[in-house]
Protein backbone atom coordinates (compact mmCIF):
# COMPACT_ATOMS: atom_id res chain seq x y z
CA UNK A 1 0.00 0.00 0.00
CA UNK A 2 1.40 3.35 -0.97
CA UNK A 3 1.46 6.31 1.37
CA UNK A 4 -1.93 7.78 2.12
CA UNK A 5 -2.80 10.05 -0.73
CA UNK A 6 -6.17 11.41 0.26
CA UNK A 7 -5.68 12.01 3.93
CA UNK A 8 -7.86 14.83 5.02
CA UNK A 9 -5.78 17.76 6.29
CA UNK A 10 -6.09 18.31 10.02
CA UNK A 11 -6.01 21.96 11.11
CA UNK A 12 -4.27 22.55 14.45
CA UNK A 13 -7.41 23.73 16.24
CA UNK A 14 -9.06 20.36 15.76
CA UNK A 15 -6.38 18.31 17.54
CA UNK A 16 -8.88 17.30 20.20
CA UNK A 17 -11.25 16.21 17.47
CA UNK A 18 -8.46 14.19 15.90
CA UNK A 19 -7.73 12.52 19.21
CA UNK A 20 -11.36 11.57 19.59
CA UNK A 21 -11.35 10.22 16.04
CA UNK A 22 -8.27 8.15 16.74
CA UNK A 23 -9.85 6.72 19.85
CA UNK A 24 -13.05 6.00 17.96
CA UNK A 25 -11.10 4.27 15.21
CA UNK A 26 -9.24 2.16 17.76
CA UNK A 27 -12.47 1.26 19.49
CA UNK A 28 -13.91 0.03 16.20
CA UNK A 29 -10.75 -1.97 15.51
CA UNK A 30 -10.80 -3.63 18.94
CA UNK A 31 -14.52 -4.29 18.69
CA UNK A 32 -14.03 -5.85 15.27
CA UNK A 33 -11.28 -8.26 16.23
CA UNK A 34 -12.64 -9.18 19.67
CA UNK A 35 -14.86 -12.10 18.58
CA UNK A 36 -11.82 -13.70 17.02
CA UNK A 37 -9.62 -13.02 20.04
CA UNK A 38 -12.33 -14.50 22.22
CA UNK A 39 -12.30 -17.66 20.11
CA UNK A 40 -8.52 -17.86 20.28
CA UNK A 41 -8.68 -17.46 24.06
CA UNK A 42 -11.15 -20.26 24.60
CA UNK A 43 -9.42 -22.58 22.13
CA UNK A 44 -6.06 -22.29 23.89
CA UNK A 45 -7.31 -22.58 27.47
CA UNK A 46 -8.94 -25.39 29.46
CA UNK A 47 -12.73 -25.45 29.27
CA UNK A 48 -13.02 -24.06 32.81
CA UNK A 49 -11.54 -20.78 31.62
CA UNK A 50 -13.46 -20.46 28.38
CA UNK A 51 -15.96 -18.09 29.95
CA UNK A 52 -13.82 -16.10 32.34
CA UNK A 53 -10.64 -14.22 31.69
CA UNK A 54 -7.70 -14.78 33.96
CA UNK A 55 -4.23 -13.91 32.73
CA UNK A 56 -2.74 -16.70 34.86
CA UNK A 57 -4.93 -19.34 33.19
CA UNK A 58 -2.78 -22.20 31.89
CA UNK A 59 -2.32 -22.44 28.12
CA UNK A 60 -3.12 -25.76 26.49
CA UNK A 61 -3.29 -27.43 23.10
CA UNK A 62 -5.51 -30.16 24.46
CA UNK A 63 -8.65 -28.76 22.83
CA UNK A 64 -7.03 -29.06 19.42
CA UNK A 65 -5.91 -32.62 20.12
CA UNK A 66 -9.39 -33.58 21.27
CA UNK A 67 -11.05 -31.95 18.27
CA UNK A 68 -8.62 -33.56 15.84
CA UNK A 69 -9.34 -36.99 17.33
CA UNK A 70 -13.08 -36.54 17.64
CA UNK A 71 -13.73 -36.30 13.88
CA UNK A 72 -11.85 -37.33 10.73
CA UNK A 73 -10.43 -33.85 10.16
CA UNK A 74 -7.35 -35.15 8.37
CA UNK A 75 -9.62 -36.60 5.69
CA UNK A 76 -11.73 -33.42 5.58
CA UNK A 77 -8.60 -31.35 5.01
CA UNK A 78 -7.48 -33.65 2.24
CA UNK A 79 -10.90 -33.33 0.59
CA UNK A 80 -10.82 -29.54 0.80
CA UNK A 81 -7.31 -29.37 -0.63
CA UNK A 82 -8.33 -31.65 -3.50
CA UNK A 83 -11.46 -29.58 -4.13
CA UNK A 84 -9.65 -26.25 -4.08
CA UNK A 85 -6.85 -27.54 -6.34
CA UNK A 86 -9.26 -29.07 -8.82
CA UNK A 87 -11.34 -25.89 -9.03
CA UNK A 88 -8.28 -23.67 -9.37
CA UNK A 89 -6.64 -25.71 -12.13
CA UNK A 90 -9.91 -25.94 -14.03
CA UNK A 91 -10.59 -22.23 -13.66
CA UNK A 92 -7.11 -21.17 -14.73
CA UNK A 93 -7.14 -23.26 -17.90
CA UNK A 94 -10.74 -22.63 -18.97
CA UNK A 95 -10.76 -18.92 -18.11
CA UNK A 96 -7.44 -18.31 -19.87
CA UNK A 97 -8.58 -19.92 -23.12
CA UNK A 98 -11.98 -18.24 -23.12
CA UNK A 99 -10.61 -14.85 -22.08
CA UNK A 100 -8.05 -15.02 -24.92
CA UNK A 101 -10.83 -15.67 -27.43
CA UNK A 102 -12.94 -12.79 -26.10
CA UNK A 103 -10.02 -10.36 -25.87
CA UNK A 104 -8.22 -10.93 -29.16
CA UNK A 105 -10.61 -12.48 -31.68
CA UNK A 106 -13.35 -10.76 -33.60
CA UNK A 107 -15.68 -13.67 -34.31
CA UNK A 108 -19.27 -14.45 -35.12
CA UNK A 109 -21.41 -14.62 -31.97
CA UNK A 110 -18.81 -13.10 -29.66
CA UNK A 111 -21.05 -10.55 -27.98
CA UNK A 112 -23.85 -13.04 -27.41
CA UNK A 113 -21.42 -15.55 -25.91
CA UNK A 114 -19.90 -12.90 -23.67
CA UNK A 115 -23.33 -11.80 -22.45
CA UNK A 116 -24.02 -15.44 -21.59
CA UNK A 117 -20.81 -15.52 -19.57
CA UNK A 118 -21.79 -12.40 -17.64
CA UNK A 119 -25.09 -13.99 -16.59
CA UNK A 120 -23.10 -16.14 -14.16
CA UNK A 121 -21.94 -13.04 -12.28
CA UNK A 122 -25.54 -12.58 -11.18
CA UNK A 123 -26.81 -16.15 -11.01
CA UNK A 124 -24.30 -18.51 -9.47
CA UNK A 125 -24.66 -22.31 -9.75
CA UNK A 126 -25.02 -22.34 -5.94
CA UNK A 127 -28.52 -20.91 -6.26
CA UNK A 128 -29.75 -23.60 -8.64
CA UNK A 129 -29.49 -26.31 -6.02
CA UNK A 130 -32.23 -28.69 -7.09
CA UNK A 131 -31.56 -28.62 -10.83
CA UNK A 132 -27.81 -29.00 -10.44
CA UNK A 133 -28.33 -31.85 -7.98
CA UNK A 134 -30.36 -33.76 -10.54
CA UNK A 135 -27.75 -33.07 -13.23
CA UNK A 136 -25.11 -34.56 -10.93
CA UNK A 137 -27.43 -37.48 -10.23
CA UNK A 138 -27.83 -38.11 -13.97
CA UNK A 139 -24.06 -37.95 -14.44
CA UNK A 140 -23.65 -40.42 -11.55
CA UNK A 141 -21.39 -37.96 -9.70
CA UNK A 142 -23.31 -37.40 -6.46
CA UNK A 143 -21.01 -37.57 -3.42
CA UNK A 144 -17.76 -37.12 -5.33
CA UNK A 145 -15.19 -34.36 -5.12
CA UNK A 146 -15.67 -33.70 -8.84
CA UNK A 147 -19.34 -32.92 -8.23
CA UNK A 148 -18.36 -30.14 -5.84
CA UNK A 149 -15.76 -28.72 -8.23
CA UNK A 150 -17.37 -28.99 -11.69
CA UNK A 151 -20.03 -26.26 -11.40
CA UNK A 152 -17.35 -23.71 -10.44
CA UNK A 153 -14.69 -24.57 -12.97
CA UNK A 154 -16.03 -22.16 -15.56
CA UNK A 155 -15.95 -18.82 -13.81
CA UNK A 156 -17.46 -15.67 -15.28
CA UNK A 157 -15.39 -13.62 -12.87
CA UNK A 158 -12.17 -15.27 -14.05
CA UNK A 159 -13.02 -14.89 -17.73
CA UNK A 160 -13.97 -11.25 -17.22
CA UNK A 161 -10.86 -10.42 -15.21
CA UNK A 162 -8.44 -12.08 -17.64
CA UNK A 163 -10.18 -10.62 -20.68
CA UNK A 164 -9.66 -7.13 -19.24
CA UNK A 165 -6.01 -7.95 -18.60
CA UNK A 166 -5.36 -9.48 -22.02
CA UNK A 167 -6.94 -6.47 -23.73
CA UNK A 168 -4.28 -4.26 -22.15
CA UNK A 169 -1.44 -6.23 -23.77
CA UNK A 170 -0.02 -4.06 -26.60
CA UNK A 171 -0.99 -5.58 -29.97
CA UNK A 172 2.56 -4.93 -31.25
CA UNK A 173 3.89 -7.56 -28.85
CA UNK A 174 1.34 -10.03 -30.16
CA UNK A 175 2.20 -9.28 -33.79
CA UNK A 176 5.94 -9.46 -33.19
CA UNK A 177 5.58 -12.91 -31.67
CA UNK A 178 3.48 -14.09 -34.61
CA UNK A 179 6.05 -12.80 -37.11
CA UNK A 180 8.65 -14.79 -35.19
CA UNK A 181 6.52 -17.82 -36.02
CA UNK A 182 4.51 -18.32 -32.85
CA UNK A 183 1.14 -20.05 -33.16
CA UNK A 184 -1.91 -18.49 -31.49
CA UNK A 185 -1.51 -20.73 -28.46
CA UNK A 186 2.23 -20.01 -28.48
CA UNK A 187 1.53 -16.29 -28.29
CA UNK A 188 -0.90 -16.88 -25.45
CA UNK A 189 1.68 -18.94 -23.55
CA UNK A 190 4.75 -16.77 -24.23
CA UNK A 191 3.28 -13.25 -24.26
CA UNK A 192 -0.11 -12.98 -22.58
CA UNK A 193 0.18 -15.36 -19.62
CA UNK A 194 3.58 -14.05 -18.40
CA UNK A 195 2.32 -10.46 -18.58
CA UNK A 196 -0.81 -11.35 -16.60
CA UNK A 197 1.07 -13.06 -13.75
CA UNK A 198 -0.01 -10.61 -10.98
CA UNK A 199 -3.63 -10.99 -12.03
CA UNK A 200 -3.29 -14.77 -11.91
CA UNK A 201 -1.91 -14.50 -8.37
CA UNK A 202 -4.77 -12.23 -7.34
CA UNK A 203 -7.36 -14.45 -8.92
CA UNK A 204 -5.80 -17.57 -7.42
CA UNK A 205 -5.92 -16.16 -3.90
CA UNK A 206 -9.53 -15.07 -4.27
CA UNK A 207 -10.53 -18.43 -5.75
CA UNK A 208 -8.77 -20.53 -3.11
CA UNK A 209 -10.24 -18.58 -0.20
CA UNK A 210 -13.70 -18.60 -1.77
CA UNK A 211 -13.78 -22.35 -2.39
CA UNK A 212 -12.09 -23.26 0.87
CA UNK A 213 -15.00 -21.44 2.56
CA UNK A 214 -17.83 -22.72 0.38
CA UNK A 215 -20.52 -24.59 2.26
CA UNK A 216 -24.03 -24.94 0.86
CA UNK A 217 -23.32 -26.83 -2.38
CA UNK A 218 -20.82 -29.22 -0.73
CA UNK A 219 -23.36 -29.80 2.06
CA UNK A 220 -25.95 -30.92 -0.47
CA UNK A 221 -23.84 -32.91 -2.87
CA UNK A 222 -21.66 -34.82 -0.37
CA UNK A 223 -22.74 -37.25 2.31
CA UNK A 224 -19.71 -39.23 3.37
CA UNK A 225 -16.42 -38.72 5.17
CA UNK A 226 -14.50 -39.48 1.97
CA UNK A 227 -15.85 -36.39 0.17
CA UNK A 228 -16.85 -33.85 2.83
CA UNK A 229 -14.75 -30.65 2.91
CA UNK A 230 -13.75 -29.07 6.24
CA UNK A 231 -16.60 -26.56 6.27
CA UNK A 232 -19.23 -29.30 6.11
CA UNK A 233 -17.16 -31.49 8.43
CA UNK A 234 -17.07 -28.68 10.98
CA UNK A 235 -20.82 -28.24 10.81
CA UNK A 236 -21.43 -31.99 11.26
CA UNK A 237 -19.03 -32.00 14.19
CA UNK A 238 -20.11 -28.79 15.90
CA UNK A 239 -23.84 -29.43 16.10
CA UNK A 240 -24.36 -28.44 19.74
CA UNK A 241 -26.76 -31.25 20.67
CA UNK A 242 -23.86 -33.67 20.41
CA UNK A 243 -22.76 -32.25 23.74
CA UNK A 244 -19.25 -31.34 22.63
CA UNK A 245 -17.37 -28.85 24.80
CA UNK A 246 -17.37 -25.27 23.59
CA UNK A 247 -13.62 -24.95 23.82
CA UNK A 248 -13.26 -28.02 21.60
CA UNK A 249 -15.68 -26.56 19.07
CA UNK A 250 -13.76 -23.28 18.97
CA UNK A 251 -10.53 -25.23 18.57
CA UNK A 252 -12.06 -27.10 15.62
CA UNK A 253 -13.35 -23.81 14.21
CA UNK A 254 -9.92 -22.21 14.32
CA UNK A 255 -8.36 -25.38 12.94
CA UNK A 256 -10.55 -25.37 9.83
CA UNK A 257 -9.78 -21.72 9.15
CA UNK A 258 -6.18 -22.14 10.29
CA UNK A 259 -4.38 -22.63 6.99
CA UNK A 260 -6.18 -19.66 5.41
CA UNK A 261 -5.65 -17.53 8.50
CA UNK A 262 -1.93 -18.31 8.75
CA UNK A 263 -1.53 -17.81 5.01
CA UNK A 264 -3.31 -14.49 5.31
CA UNK A 265 -1.16 -13.28 8.20
CA UNK A 266 2.04 -14.18 6.36
CA UNK A 267 1.03 -12.82 2.95
CA UNK A 268 -1.18 -10.04 4.30
CA UNK A 269 0.14 -7.36 1.98
CA UNK A 270 -0.13 -9.45 -1.16
CA UNK A 271 -3.51 -10.75 -0.06
CA UNK A 272 -5.07 -7.33 0.45
CA UNK A 273 -3.53 -6.03 -2.76
CA UNK A 274 -4.76 -9.08 -4.65
CA UNK A 275 -8.29 -8.50 -3.49
CA UNK A 276 -7.97 -4.86 -4.49
CA UNK A 277 -6.64 -5.72 -7.91
CA UNK A 278 -9.32 -8.33 -8.44
CA UNK A 279 -11.95 -5.76 -7.59
CA UNK A 280 -10.80 -3.02 -9.91
CA UNK A 281 -12.37 -3.39 -13.28
CA UNK B 1 -6.21 -15.19 -39.50
CA UNK B 2 -9.50 -13.91 -40.83
CA UNK B 3 -12.99 -15.07 -41.58
CA UNK B 4 -14.27 -18.53 -40.94
CA UNK B 5 -10.98 -19.90 -39.66
CA UNK B 6 -10.77 -17.23 -36.95
CA UNK B 7 -14.33 -17.88 -35.85
CA UNK B 8 -13.72 -21.61 -35.59
CA UNK B 9 -10.53 -20.99 -33.64
CA UNK B 10 -12.20 -18.61 -31.20
CA UNK B 11 -15.16 -20.92 -30.63
CA UNK B 12 -12.81 -23.80 -29.88
CA UNK B 13 -10.99 -21.67 -27.32
CA UNK B 14 -14.19 -20.59 -25.60
CA UNK B 15 -15.91 -23.97 -25.91
CA UNK B 16 -14.71 -25.78 -22.74
CA UNK B 17 -15.67 -22.87 -20.48
CA UNK B 18 -18.95 -22.29 -22.33
CA UNK B 19 -19.94 -25.96 -22.05
CA UNK B 20 -19.58 -25.96 -18.26
CA UNK B 21 -21.22 -22.55 -17.93
CA UNK B 22 -24.22 -23.68 -19.93
CA UNK B 23 -24.43 -27.03 -18.14
CA UNK B 24 -24.42 -25.58 -14.61
CA UNK B 25 -25.87 -22.08 -15.02
CA UNK B 26 -28.03 -21.61 -18.12
CA UNK B 27 -29.43 -25.11 -18.53
CA UNK B 28 -30.49 -25.36 -14.85
CA UNK B 29 -32.25 -21.98 -15.09
CA UNK B 30 -34.33 -23.30 -17.99
CA UNK B 31 -34.94 -26.65 -16.30
CA UNK B 32 -36.02 -24.84 -13.13
CA UNK B 33 -38.41 -22.64 -15.10
CA UNK B 34 -40.00 -25.70 -16.76
CA UNK B 35 -40.09 -27.68 -13.49
CA UNK B 36 -41.95 -24.85 -11.82
CA UNK B 37 -44.96 -25.61 -14.07
CA UNK B 38 -44.92 -29.34 -13.32
CA UNK B 39 -45.84 -31.39 -10.29
CA UNK B 40 -43.20 -33.19 -8.27
CA UNK B 41 -42.91 -36.81 -9.42
CA UNK B 42 -44.14 -39.33 -6.83
CA UNK B 43 -43.76 -43.09 -6.70
CA UNK B 44 -46.78 -44.00 -8.82
CA UNK B 45 -47.59 -40.56 -10.25
CA UNK B 46 -45.10 -39.22 -12.75
CA UNK B 47 -44.62 -35.50 -13.09
CA UNK B 48 -47.41 -33.75 -15.01
CA UNK B 49 -48.20 -30.22 -16.12
CA UNK B 50 -49.96 -28.23 -13.42
CA UNK B 51 -49.85 -24.71 -14.83
CA UNK B 52 -49.44 -22.13 -12.11
CA UNK B 53 -50.33 -24.47 -9.23
CA UNK B 54 -46.87 -24.25 -7.69
CA UNK B 55 -47.04 -20.47 -7.78
CA UNK B 56 -50.54 -20.53 -6.27
CA UNK B 57 -49.19 -22.77 -3.51
CA UNK B 58 -46.42 -20.25 -2.97
CA UNK B 59 -48.81 -17.33 -2.58
CA UNK B 60 -50.76 -19.40 -0.04
CA UNK B 61 -47.64 -20.48 1.85
CA UNK B 62 -47.11 -18.34 4.96
CA UNK B 63 -43.50 -19.55 5.26
CA UNK B 64 -42.76 -18.11 1.80
CA UNK B 65 -44.04 -14.69 2.85
CA UNK B 66 -42.14 -14.94 6.10
CA UNK B 67 -38.94 -15.87 4.24
CA UNK B 68 -39.44 -13.05 1.74
CA UNK B 69 -40.04 -10.49 4.50
CA UNK B 70 -37.05 -11.77 6.45
CA UNK B 71 -34.87 -11.61 3.35
CA UNK B 72 -35.91 -8.02 2.64
CA UNK B 73 -35.23 -6.99 6.26
CA UNK B 74 -31.92 -8.87 6.12
CA UNK B 75 -30.91 -7.14 2.88
CA UNK B 76 -32.22 -3.77 4.02
CA UNK B 77 -30.15 -3.95 7.21
CA UNK B 78 -26.94 -5.67 6.11
CA UNK B 79 -26.36 -3.72 2.89
CA UNK B 80 -26.35 -0.15 4.26
CA UNK B 81 -24.63 -1.18 7.49
CA UNK B 82 -21.85 -3.03 5.67
CA UNK B 83 -21.35 -0.20 3.16
CA UNK B 84 -21.21 2.60 5.75
CA UNK B 85 -18.86 0.57 7.95
CA UNK B 86 -16.70 -0.36 4.96
CA UNK B 87 -16.32 3.30 3.99
CA UNK B 88 -15.53 4.30 7.58
CA UNK B 89 -12.92 1.55 7.82
CA UNK B 90 -11.35 2.53 4.51
CA UNK B 91 -11.11 6.17 5.58
CA UNK B 92 -9.53 5.11 8.88
CA UNK B 93 -7.02 2.77 7.28
CA UNK B 94 -6.21 5.27 4.54
CA UNK B 95 -5.63 8.06 7.06
CA UNK B 96 -2.71 8.96 9.29
CA UNK B 97 -3.93 7.24 12.43
CA UNK B 98 -1.21 5.32 14.31
CA UNK B 99 -1.54 1.54 14.12
CA UNK B 100 -3.48 1.54 10.88
CA UNK B 101 -1.76 -1.61 9.62
CA UNK B 102 -3.05 -3.45 12.69
CA UNK B 103 -6.48 -2.03 12.10
CA UNK B 104 -6.50 -3.07 8.47
CA UNK B 105 -5.76 -6.57 9.69
CA UNK B 106 -8.53 -6.39 12.32
CA UNK B 107 -11.07 -5.28 9.73
CA UNK B 108 -10.08 -7.67 6.99
CA UNK B 109 -9.47 -10.90 8.93
CA UNK B 110 -13.16 -11.90 9.29
CA UNK B 111 -13.36 -11.89 5.49
CA UNK B 112 -10.81 -14.68 5.21
CA UNK B 113 -12.64 -17.04 7.56
CA UNK B 114 -15.28 -19.50 6.34
CA UNK B 115 -18.79 -18.27 7.11
CA UNK B 116 -19.49 -21.54 8.95
CA UNK B 117 -16.52 -20.91 11.23
CA UNK B 118 -17.53 -17.29 11.74
CA UNK B 119 -21.02 -18.37 12.76
CA UNK B 120 -19.59 -20.90 15.22
CA UNK B 121 -17.52 -18.18 16.86
CA UNK B 122 -20.57 -15.95 17.20
CA UNK B 123 -22.68 -18.83 18.50
CA UNK B 124 -20.35 -18.76 21.44
CA UNK B 125 -20.93 -15.01 21.81
CA UNK B 126 -24.70 -15.20 21.82
CA UNK B 127 -24.94 -18.07 24.31
CA UNK B 128 -27.31 -17.02 27.09
CA UNK B 129 -25.47 -18.91 29.84
CA UNK B 130 -21.79 -18.25 29.31
CA UNK B 131 -21.55 -16.15 26.13
CA UNK B 132 -19.57 -12.92 26.01
CA UNK B 133 -22.63 -10.70 25.84
CA UNK B 134 -24.02 -12.44 28.91
CA UNK B 135 -20.71 -11.90 30.71
CA UNK B 136 -20.79 -8.19 29.98
CA UNK B 137 -24.42 -7.83 31.06
CA UNK B 138 -23.67 -9.74 34.24
CA UNK B 139 -21.23 -7.00 35.28
CA UNK B 140 -24.17 -4.64 35.59
CA UNK B 141 -26.35 -7.30 37.15
CA UNK B 142 -28.45 -8.16 34.09
CA UNK B 143 -29.25 -11.53 32.58
CA UNK B 144 -28.77 -11.94 28.84
CA UNK B 145 -31.82 -13.21 26.96
CA UNK B 146 -31.49 -16.15 24.59
CA UNK B 147 -30.85 -13.90 21.59
CA UNK B 148 -30.94 -16.72 19.05
CA UNK B 149 -34.01 -18.33 20.57
CA UNK B 150 -36.26 -15.29 20.48
CA UNK B 151 -38.45 -14.25 17.55
CA UNK B 152 -37.59 -10.58 17.98
CA UNK B 153 -33.81 -10.88 18.16
CA UNK B 154 -32.79 -13.98 16.15
CA UNK B 155 -32.80 -12.30 12.72
CA UNK B 156 -30.75 -9.39 14.06
CA UNK B 157 -28.10 -11.81 15.34
CA UNK B 158 -27.87 -13.28 11.85
CA UNK B 159 -27.58 -9.74 10.43
CA UNK B 160 -24.79 -8.77 12.86
CA UNK B 161 -22.76 -11.83 11.88
CA UNK B 162 -23.17 -11.08 8.17
CA UNK B 163 -22.10 -7.46 8.59
CA UNK B 164 -19.07 -8.51 10.63
CA UNK B 165 -17.94 -10.85 7.89
CA UNK B 166 -18.72 -8.58 4.94
CA UNK B 167 -17.68 -5.04 5.88
CA UNK B 168 -13.94 -5.72 5.75
CA UNK B 169 -14.28 -7.18 2.28
CA UNK B 170 -15.98 -4.08 0.91
CA UNK B 171 -13.44 -1.91 2.73
CA UNK B 172 -10.78 -3.21 0.35
CA UNK B 173 -12.60 -1.86 -2.70
CA UNK B 174 -13.06 1.54 -1.10
CA UNK B 175 -9.42 1.54 -0.10
CA UNK B 176 -8.36 0.82 -3.66
CA UNK B 177 -10.56 3.64 -4.95
CA UNK B 178 -9.39 6.12 -2.28
CA UNK B 179 -5.81 5.58 -3.34
CA UNK B 180 -6.56 6.59 -6.91
CA UNK B 181 -7.98 10.00 -5.90
CA UNK B 182 -5.37 12.65 -6.78
CA UNK B 183 -4.20 14.46 -3.59
CA UNK B 184 -4.35 17.82 -5.42
CA UNK B 185 -8.13 17.64 -5.50
CA UNK B 186 -8.36 17.30 -1.74
CA UNK B 187 -5.71 19.98 -1.23
CA UNK B 188 -7.44 22.37 -3.60
CA UNK B 189 -10.69 21.94 -1.72
CA UNK B 190 -8.90 22.52 1.57
CA UNK B 191 -7.32 25.73 0.25
CA UNK B 192 -10.74 26.87 -0.87
CA UNK B 193 -11.67 26.58 2.80
CA UNK B 194 -13.73 23.40 2.70
CA UNK B 195 -14.07 21.61 6.03
CA UNK B 196 -13.30 17.93 6.41
CA UNK B 197 -16.95 16.90 6.20
CA UNK B 198 -17.42 19.09 3.17
CA UNK B 199 -14.42 17.51 1.46
CA UNK B 200 -15.77 14.08 2.27
CA UNK B 201 -19.24 14.97 1.06
CA UNK B 202 -18.38 17.09 -1.98
CA UNK B 203 -15.12 15.61 -3.24
CA UNK B 204 -14.47 12.10 -1.99
CA UNK B 205 -17.95 10.56 -1.97
CA UNK B 206 -18.81 11.62 -5.56
CA UNK B 207 -15.49 10.20 -6.75
CA UNK B 208 -16.30 6.94 -4.98
CA UNK B 209 -19.72 6.52 -6.59
CA UNK B 210 -18.65 3.87 -9.16
CA UNK B 211 -17.09 1.86 -6.33
CA UNK B 212 -20.22 2.20 -4.25
CA UNK B 213 -22.29 0.91 -7.16
CA UNK B 214 -19.97 -2.06 -7.62
CA UNK B 215 -20.13 -2.85 -3.90
CA UNK B 216 -23.90 -2.38 -3.86
CA UNK B 217 -24.42 -4.96 -6.61
CA UNK B 218 -22.21 -7.44 -4.79
CA UNK B 219 -23.95 -6.75 -1.48
CA UNK B 220 -27.38 -7.33 -3.00
CA UNK B 221 -26.32 -10.64 -4.53
CA UNK B 222 -24.73 -11.72 -1.25
CA UNK B 223 -27.84 -10.83 0.72
CA UNK B 224 -29.80 -13.39 -1.29
CA UNK B 225 -27.06 -15.97 -1.70
CA UNK B 226 -25.38 -16.35 1.70
CA UNK B 227 -27.18 -18.69 4.07
CA UNK B 228 -24.26 -20.64 5.58
CA UNK B 229 -24.46 -18.85 8.92
CA UNK B 230 -28.17 -19.55 9.24
CA UNK B 231 -27.47 -23.29 9.21
CA UNK B 232 -25.14 -22.86 12.18
CA UNK B 233 -26.84 -20.14 14.19
CA UNK B 234 -30.54 -20.93 14.08
CA UNK B 235 -31.42 -23.50 11.42
CA UNK B 236 -34.03 -21.01 10.22
CA UNK B 237 -35.81 -20.86 13.58
CA UNK B 238 -37.26 -20.06 15.98
CA UNK B 239 -40.52 -20.67 14.12
CA UNK B 240 -39.04 -19.49 10.78
CA UNK B 241 -37.92 -16.17 12.27
CA UNK B 242 -34.59 -16.43 10.40
CA UNK B 243 -35.68 -18.36 7.30
CA UNK B 244 -34.71 -16.53 4.11
CA UNK B 245 -35.55 -17.44 0.51
CA UNK B 246 -32.55 -19.61 -0.35
CA UNK B 247 -32.82 -21.40 2.99
CA UNK B 248 -36.50 -22.07 2.33
CA UNK B 249 -35.59 -23.41 -1.12
CA UNK B 250 -33.05 -25.72 0.50
CA UNK B 251 -35.63 -27.05 2.96
CA UNK B 252 -38.34 -27.51 0.32
CA UNK B 253 -35.92 -29.13 -2.12
CA UNK B 254 -33.86 -31.33 0.16
CA UNK B 255 -35.93 -31.94 3.30
CA UNK B 256 -39.43 -32.12 1.80
CA UNK B 257 -38.13 -33.20 -1.66
CA UNK B 258 -40.78 -31.05 -3.35
CA UNK B 259 -39.01 -30.35 -6.61
CA UNK B 260 -41.81 -28.47 -8.34
CA UNK B 261 -42.40 -26.05 -5.50
CA UNK B 262 -38.66 -25.52 -4.97
CA UNK B 263 -38.41 -24.64 -8.67
CA UNK B 264 -41.14 -22.02 -8.38
CA UNK B 265 -39.40 -20.50 -5.36
CA UNK B 266 -36.08 -20.45 -7.22
CA UNK B 267 -37.66 -18.63 -10.16
CA UNK B 268 -38.99 -15.94 -7.83
CA UNK B 269 -35.54 -15.54 -6.27
CA UNK B 270 -33.86 -15.28 -9.68
CA UNK B 271 -36.48 -12.85 -10.99
CA UNK B 272 -35.97 -10.67 -7.94
CA UNK B 273 -32.22 -10.64 -8.41
CA UNK B 274 -32.51 -9.87 -12.11
CA UNK B 275 -34.92 -7.03 -11.37
CA UNK B 276 -32.57 -5.61 -8.75
CA UNK B 277 -29.65 -5.79 -11.17
CA UNK B 278 -31.57 -4.10 -13.99
CA UNK B 279 -32.83 -1.41 -11.64
CA UNK B 280 -29.33 -0.65 -10.47
CA UNK B 281 -28.01 -0.73 -14.00
CA UNK B 282 -30.55 1.66 -15.49
CA UNK B 283 -31.50 3.81 -12.54
CA UNK B 284 -28.32 4.20 -10.53
CA UNK B 285 -25.94 4.12 -13.46
CA UNK B 286 -27.22 7.51 -14.59
CA UNK B 287 -26.15 9.04 -11.34
CA UNK B 288 -22.67 7.61 -11.53
CA UNK B 289 -20.58 10.46 -12.83
CA UNK B 290 -18.20 13.00 -11.51
CA UNK B 291 -20.19 15.97 -10.35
Amino acid sequence: MTAASTTLPIPAETRVGALIETLGAWLLGVLWISPLLYAVWSAFHPAAYSAHFDLTAPLTLENFVKAWNAAPFARYFLNTVLLVTMVLIGQLILSTLAAFAFARYAFFGRDVLFALVLVQLLISPDMLLVANYSTMHTLGLVDTIASMALPHMASAFGIFLLRQTFKQVPPELDEAARIEGCSALGVLWRVYIPLARPVYLAYGLVSVSFHWNNFLWPLIITNSVETRPVTVGLQVFATPDQGVDWSIITAATLMTSGPLLIGFLIFQRQFVQSFMRAGIR
Amino acid sequence: MHGRFTTLHAWLLALPAMLLLVLFTHYPVIVTLIDSFFSTPKKNRPSHFVGLDNYDAMVADPVFWKALTNNLIYAGATIPAAIVLALTMALIVNGRIPGRALMRMAFFTPTVLPMVAVANIWLFFFNPNYGAIDQILELVGLKAPNFLGLQQTALWCVIVVAVWKEAGFFMIFYLAALQTIPPDLVEAAAIEGAGRWQILHRVILPLLTPTTLFILINAVINAFRTVDHIFVLTGGGPDNATTVLLYHIYLVGFSFWDQGYAAALTIVLLAGLAAAALLQFFFLDRRVHYR
